[in-house]
């Protein structure tokens, strides 16, 4: 139950290609996370899956059956949409037997599983509030809960988190991650947020302009990425990828470099003028301008004392350095 | 508007617009309750006498007032249950992507723009016309005897009429509101496997409730008082068949030339307006502020 195929799938708007043709394959359980900037069409392809969108052309497999034509409530898949979707004259309830009560299901049964659902995710006392009586937190585990009651072969994420604070984001992120232990159920997630890709997915696509750049579990993905843009996008604060003869040292026509793997040295191969440096507690971040080099962004411990102006010397640690040929790709 | 001082200056510049509009609603009101009281014939002027309730009791017992008092409800219900339904009707058709869509929608509303008389006149002897009309032209190409619409079945010919002009109104309410019908909530109830009924059931319904409301509001107010259209056709006839109260009131005094009966039967019409809108507010009103 859950596994997902997708193959030559392209979509096109009019003129424009969307997803030039595409690949991919989703195992059954799997926590999948599509992540890219905005406009990637990673949301375009989530709602290729869930059948919200039609194909241009290419074939999308579920559990093995041709779904390409099936209409979404055929596809057994359900969806958390970014706004919550829920509707509002409606108590939490019976937003959450919808569903169920749309496909039929004996009441006895459905409210079971209401009350299972309500149970999971905290919501027995709210009911039979309306969703505008709700806090975002809230709505978002209504949304979910109208989702898992259906007892679906996957759960489709569209940004679930982006309308929520930054605390509540990281408390919602963590209940994803539980309830995806708890049910054991395919779930496609979809972000422009790396940290939330890295910290939940079991797998990461990372999509740039409708193509995958690359496909692999978070620590992949961190250690060895396969292009510049991967590299760009995944870690924060971001890769520092250099240019010209800092480079042509090592063979490369960009070499990246990761903020965490340069150490403040007593003398190095880098002497650089702090320009800005963030102090956060645990970390501190300093923007260095390196002569020769430009500027590049350097994580160091919490308590170190280096501010605006200081002049210091870096380190890069050899053996975590990575490498881009002319055409953005890794060298091996 | 926070502190005493500005509250009181802000009442003080308010005030002479206040008073004028309650002069404006006060002095007409009390004028006509004091004709009603009063014996007052347009034939003989200045020979007004006190009357007590006699204008109250001739006017309530005259069997005209029973026959436009229904005559006004069925004007009212029958106009507003056209516009609501036709009036959800077009706006999901003009709400669906076709070509021409702006020449259409100001097609649409341009009904609303044609004021009562002419648009009565229009549907009298253009459409409605026994002998010229176009609905005779086509019964008679069809075989058939023309109907005289104005004489045969005059309440229902000017319901047709005024719903014919107050369809664009609900029709561009119910349409704005289906607009701002959320795309993610109709998506949801797609993959919740609702049918495209359910959804309209269960989404576009309760969504339009508000906007319904508004529009039964709104045109109760106005059905209440139409007179243009019943002067230009019918003249309130044949007999009392398409009299309502207001235009019973128009021929009591101006045509009966009793200014008393008439201001009796006006303060009746207030009086029943009233109650109408005390009972609609109940009934309706709880819809808008949900």
């Amino acid at each position: 139950m859950g596994k997902i195929t997708l193959s030559n799938v392209r979509k096109s708007f009019g003129e424009v290609d969307v997803i030039p043709s595409l690949d991919l394959s989703i195992e059954n359980g799997e926590f999948v996370v599509f992540v890219g900037p905005s406009g990637c069409g990673k949301s375009t392809l989530l709602r290729l899956i869930a059948g919200l969108e039609d194909t241009t052309s290419g074939a999308i497999e579920i559990d093995g059956k041709d779904a390409t034509t099936l209409p979404p409530a055929k596809r057994g898949l359900a969806m958390v949409f970014q706004s919550y979707a829920l509707y509002p004259h409606m108590s939490v309830k019976k937003n959450i037997l919808f569903p169920l009560k749309m496909a039929g299901m004996d009441p006895a049964e459905a409210e079971k599983r209401v009350a299972n659902a309500a149970k999971v995710l905290n919501l027995t006392n709210y009911l039979d509030r309306r969703p505008g009586q709700l806090s975002g937190g809230q709505r978002q585990r209504v949304a979910i809960g109208r989702a898992i009651v259906r007892e679906p072969a996957a759960f489709l994420f569209d940004e679930p988190l982006s309308n929520l604070d930054a605390a509540l984001r990281v408390n919602m992120r963590q209940e994803i991650s539980e309830l995806h232990q708890t049910l054991k159920t395919t779930m496609i997630y979809v972000t422009h947020d790396q940290v939330e890709a890295m910290t939940m997915a079991d797998k990461i696509v990372v999509l740039n302009a409708g193509r995958i750049e690359q496909v692999g579990s978070p620590l992949e993905l961190y250690r060895a990425p396969a292009n510049t843009f991967v590299a760009g996008f995944i870690g924060s604060p971001k890769m520092n990828l250099l240019g010209g003869a800092a480079a042509e040292q090592v063979g490369a026509t960009t070499l990246g470099i990761r903020p965490e793997h340069i150490d403040i040295v007593e003398d190095g191969p880098w002497r650089g003028v702090v320009g800005l440096s963030e102090h956060l507690g645990s970390d501190t971040f300093l923007k260095v301008n390196v002569e020769g080099i430009g500027t590049l962004t350097v994580r160091g411990s919490g308590e170190i004392p280096q501010r605006h102006g200081d002049s210091i010397a870096l380190r890069p640690q050899a053996d975590k350095l990575h490498r881009f040929g002319p055409d953005g790709k890794a060298l091996k | 508007m926070a502190t005493e001082h500005s509250r009181t200056a802000a009442r003080l510049m308010v005030s002479p617009a206040v008073i004028l509009l309650f002069l404006w609603m006060i002095v007409p009101l009390g004028m006509t309750i004091y004709f009603s009281f009063l014996r007052y014939n347009l034939l003989n002027p200045g020979m007004e006498t006190f009357a007590g309730f006699d204008n109250y009791y001739y006017f309530l017992t005259n069997a005209a007032f029973w026959d436009a008092l229904i005559n006004t409800v069925t004007l009212v219900v029958g106009v507003l249950v056209i516009t609501v339904f036709g009036g959800i009707a077009l706006a999901l058709l003009l709400d669906q992507p076709f070509w021409g869509q702006g020449i259409v929608r100001v097609l649409v509303i341009a009904p609303f723009f044609v004021m009562p008389t002419v648009s009565a006149l229009v549907w009298k002897n253009m459409f409605m016309n026994p002998v010229n009309g176009v609905f005779a032209h086509i019964a008679k190409s069809l075989g058939l005897q023309p109907f005289d619409f104005l004489s045969q079945a005059p309440l229902a010919s000017i319901i047709l009429i005024v719903a014919w002009s107050w369809l664009p109104f609900a029709t561009l309410i119910l349409l704005t509101a289906l607009q701002s019908l959320d795309r993610e909530q109709q998506e949801a109830a797609e993959m919740d496997g609702a049918s495209v009924l359910a959804r309209f059931w269960y989404l576009t319904v309760p969504h339009l409730t508000r906007s319904i409301t508004v529009v039964v509001l709104i045109q109760t107010i106005f059905l209440l008082s139409v007179f243009a259209e019943i002067l230009v056709t019918t003249n309130g006839g044949p007999g009392t068949a398409s009299t309502n109260i207001p235009y019973l009131v128009y021929a009591q005094s101006l045509l009966n030339f009793d200014v008393g009966g008439g201001s009796a039967g006006g303060i009746v019409a207030v009086i029943l307006a009233n109650i109408v809108a005390f009972f609609l507010m109940r009934m309706i009103g709880k819809n808008l502020d949900a």
